[in-house]
């Protein structure tokens, strides 16, 4: 093919391979930069329809047009994979971008939290989203573009709020399961009211004939939690927040696994093309020059940059593992890691004063200071977005009788309390699918304990 | 080792099922139909900024809108925000950026998407439609008067018979065609074949309707108060175009004279001088008899003013007002009142209070703010309405 010969396709695999790259066929499709906008909006080519994407569709526009960004491909991990390269590449990005895509391919294949997860949604995610889409499509037709808006507003502000720990296809709190904590509170409980005297000993007869507390334990899993126990949602509704959850667990190793993903594909295409004998000087050197864009640490002309740039933070940790302990080591760790444990044993003080990383403090007053840069808060800092899918911890906390939702966040953990104005909004939209009264317990800006909630009767 | 076809990857052209269509601009257009709904539950604040009355050009209102943001879960703000950079001889201590002077910066913490702002063009016959649905107003159809003078003759239907100036050769010919067409030895033509057309006595719908705005340009009257009165004649201007193909227009500024103005003077004429608003009726009454038959157009008057008007004066416009109002479809009256207003309860306010009382079409608007511009429409279409039902 045509295609093949202009960058090197062929040779290109087989010198990767050579090298114990191991990765399933790539497809490569050449799309317009339109396309390439798209994607890095919706995630994925095709998606479920929804305002929210418009907007950051205009963004994403703008952001072009001012020249910030420039998407050279990308790539869904599958067997086989998908790459979608920009038809605006010159054959040396191509190039590039060809070995950048095995490196990818390589990565997706071996990575345990990437394993994991495509056991769960299947290798054929693009296929899925597109199911999904339609699928969606389907119910607009039937219900109505706002009703299905409705579920949507809901379930895709919930979108980060999964437990990529659980199963995709998890059950209902199984029986036993319930009875299993009951179980352990009555043995207790049973002893306890045994004892001589005790006045509560009717009651507590009682009570251990009542159900089941749901959820048994606070769960973070909220989409799955709604989609399971929703009191009055219809199936089709059920349905849209098991399709966001199951493309939420496809994103999810994208997202925690960034810093090492771009940086493998990174140290791969760099590699390859210093050794593929194959390639004229000249695009060599032309691709080399578009290596050290991609990868470069502080955008144009600028000597400081307030944030890292993935590809360039990666491609260092790897370059300086395989040339201290060798491939197979690195492998090793490629396999087994995700960004929290790469970034913290092996983001090393030397390195990262090499790279001149520091932790700055930005003021509200518009001040921006340089306060340390010690590894272990440098560490923490790189690390401090990517917590819990970027998003605030909560948990639903209790399902009353009367159907009513009680979440809770952990201001603890998170450090401080929500923005309660957002927060109330995203209850509003639980509500609407929920449809019985929701309540969340956070903090306010004052950081006192304060209750939101939507759809309680007024006392 | 590239010898297993399962590794042979294949390049696939474009199958070009995205050019077809863009799933961004599709989202884009629903979000902007999402503002356009919210907008639309603003209307009061949609319906106060037109600056051109009459001028059919200019039928859309440009409103500011922010982007609208789809909430998630997220931490409250902390009055600082910790960050990784990168980038040679920072060093901890070091000032990147120094605190804004005397005010908020961002402060590097993003303002999301809901900051940004884009403009909408709405079409004021899309507002009005709003406007209709949210009063809950019937639909208006359009005055129809069955006086003699507004009928006409017009073409109805066809017939053997009829003078010979109406004949109607080709239907005559067509007829002869297809008689000839069944007949053994047919002739040229008969009677039968004959046809003319027929004309009928119709009643035309009485679609003309004539305006007066009437100013109290006098001193007291300050740019505020003009806006406002512009305002509410500005949509009640158009809820009157509903209703009437053709709409005349007739502007009038007066102290103790009256003037006639066009429209762009009109706002802008400033006079020094005390108030006698009779002067203002003679003049609408000469107009009326001029140019806008009674018998032809329904008139409506609107006038506004601050509420004053010399005592003396009293009388005359009482008499000019009840002889306005028996030719009247209908007399409006707004009163722009400051915050502390009266209540109507000034000497213009009782004037239109009694003409009320006599069972005129009339109506009084108290406008203090741009708010009651708001409720000033809503009543005025409601009783527009609600004459329509009884009628």
């Amino acid at each position: 093919m045509a295609g093949d010969s202009r960058f090197y396709r062929t040779e290109m695999e087989a010198l990767a391979r050579s090298f114990g790259l191991d990765f399933y066929p790539v497809e490569f499709e050449v799309v317009p930069p339109s396309f390439m906008t798209e994607v890095a909006v919706y995630g994925l080519p095709v998606r479920m329809p929804h305002w929210s994407f418009g907007v950051r569709y205009i963004h994403q526009l703008v952001q072009h047009k001012m020249g910030h960004s420039r998407i050279f491909e990308v790539v869904y991990p599958g067997d086989p994979g998908h790459a979608f390269l920009a038809n605006n590449n010159s054959d040396v990005d191509n190039t590039l971008v060809c070995a950048h895509v095995l490196g990818h391919a390589d990565f997706s294949k071996n990575n345990e939290l990437f394993r994991r997860v495509h056991k769960q949604v299947g290798t054929r995610i693009v296929d899925m989203a597109a199911h999904h889409a339609r699928r969606i499509e389907q119910a607009i037709e039937h219900h109505g573009q706002e009703h299905v808006e409705r579920v949507l507003d809901a379930a895709l502000s919930l979108e980060q709020h999964i437990d990529i720990n659980q199963s995709l296809s998890r059950a209902r709190y199984s029986e036993s399961e319930e009875d299993a904590e009951e179980s352990l509170l009555n043995t207790f409980a049973r002893r306890f009211v045994a004892l001589a005297g005790n006045k509560e000993k009717e009651k507590s007869d009682q009570e251990e004939h009542s159900r089941t507390p749901i959820p048994p334990h606070p769960e973070q899993d909220l989409l799955w939690f709604i989609a399971q126990y929703g009191p009055e949602m219809e199936d089709w509704e059920r349905d849209i927040f098991l399709a966001v959850r199951e493309e939420s667990f496809y994103f999810y190793p994208v997202f925690a696994c960034q810093i090492m993903n771009e940086g493998w594909a990174s140290y791969w295409h760099a590699r390859l093309l210093r050794e593929a004998s194959f390639l004229p000087q000249d695009l060599y050197l032309d691709a080399m020059k578009t290596h050290s864009d991609v990868v470069r640490p502080t955008a144009g002309d600028k000597q400081i940059a307030l944030n890292i740039n993935p590809y360039h933070l990666g491609f260092s940790i790897w370059d300086r593992l395989i040339e201290a302990e060798g491939v197979e080591k690195a492998r090793t760790i490629m396999q087994s890691e995700d960004d929290f444990g790469f970034v913290r044993n092996y983001l090393e003080s030397d390195l990262a004063d090499e790279l001149n990383i520091f932790v700055y403090d930005a003021n509200k007053n518009g001040e921006i200071k340089v306060t340390n840069n010690e590894i272990h808060q440098l560490h923490e800092a790189i690390l401090s977005r990517k917590f819990n899918f970027g998003a605030p911890r909560v948990q639903v906390t209790e399902m009353g009788v009367d159907g009513a939702l009680e979440l809770k966040h952990e201001s603890d953990v998170d450090g401080r309390g929500l923005d309660t104005e957002r927060a109330k909004k995203v209850i509003d939209y639980i509500h609407r699918v929920w449809r019985r009264p929701v309540s969340m317990r956070t903090l306010d800006a004052n950081g006192k304990e304060t209750t939101l909630e939507t759809g309680k009767a007024a006392a | 080792m590239s010898s297993d076809s399962r590794h042979q990857s294949a390049i696939v052209q474009s199958a070009r099922w995205y050019d077809l269509f863009s799933r961004g601009a599709r989202d884009w257009l629903r979000h902007n139909e999402k503002v356009r709904d919210s907008v639309k539950k603003s209307l009061p604040e949609l319906v106060s900024g037109p600056d051109v009355l009459t001028n059919p050009e200019n039928r859309t209102v440009r409103v500011p809108v922010k982007f609208l943001e789809h909430y998630r879960f997220r931490l409250s703000d902390s009055d600082s925000q910790t960050g990784v950079g990168q980038g040679q001889g920072a060093k901890p201590g070091d000032v990147l950026r120094p605190a804004d002077v005397g005010g908020q910066g961002d402060g590097g913490a993003g303002t999301g998407e809901g900051g940004l702002e884009f403009v909408l063009e709405f079409k004021v016959d899309d507002i009005l439609d709003w406007l209709w649905e949210e009063l809950e107003l019937p639909n208006l159809e359009p005055k129809t008067a069955d006086s003699i003078e507004n009928s006409e003759y017009v073409r109805e239907g066809i017939d053997r018979r009829g003078p010979r100036a109406r004949l109607d050769r080709r239907r005559t010919v067509k007829e002869a065609v297809k008689r000839r067409a069944v007949q053994a030895n047919p002739i040229p033509f008969t009677d039968d074949d004959l046809r003319f057309r027929q004309l009928a006595r119709r009643p035309q719908p009485l679609t003309q309707a004539a305006i007066i705005f009437i100013l109290d340009v006098s001193s007291s009257m300050d740019d505020a108060s003009r806006q406002l009165a512009k305002s509410f004649f500005f949509w009640a201007l158009q809820g009157i175009r509903r209703q009437h193909t053709r709409i005349e227009t007739a502007f009038i500024g007066h102290t103790v004279k009256a003037w006639e103005f066009s429209e762009e003077e009109f706002f802008s004429v400033r006079a020094s001088g005390g108030t006698e608003a009779s002067v203002a009726f003679d003049l609408s009454l000469e107009i009326i008899n001029e140019r806008f038959d009674p018998s032809r157009y329904n008139v409506y008057v609107f006038y506004a003013s601050d509420g004053d008007n010399f005592a003396a004066d009293r009388e005359v416009s009482q008499l000019r007002l009840k002889e306005l109002s028996g030719i009247c479809s209908f007399m409006g009256y707004v009163e722009t009142v400051g915050r502390t207003g009266t209540g109507l309860n000034t000497e213009m306010g009782r004037l239109f209070k009694e003409l009320a009382a006599g069972d005129a079409p009339t109506g009084s608007f108290p406008i203090g703010g741009q708010e009651d511009v708001w409720k000033a429409i809503r009543r005025f279409f409601t009783h527009q309405a609600r004459q329509e039902a009884e009628a």
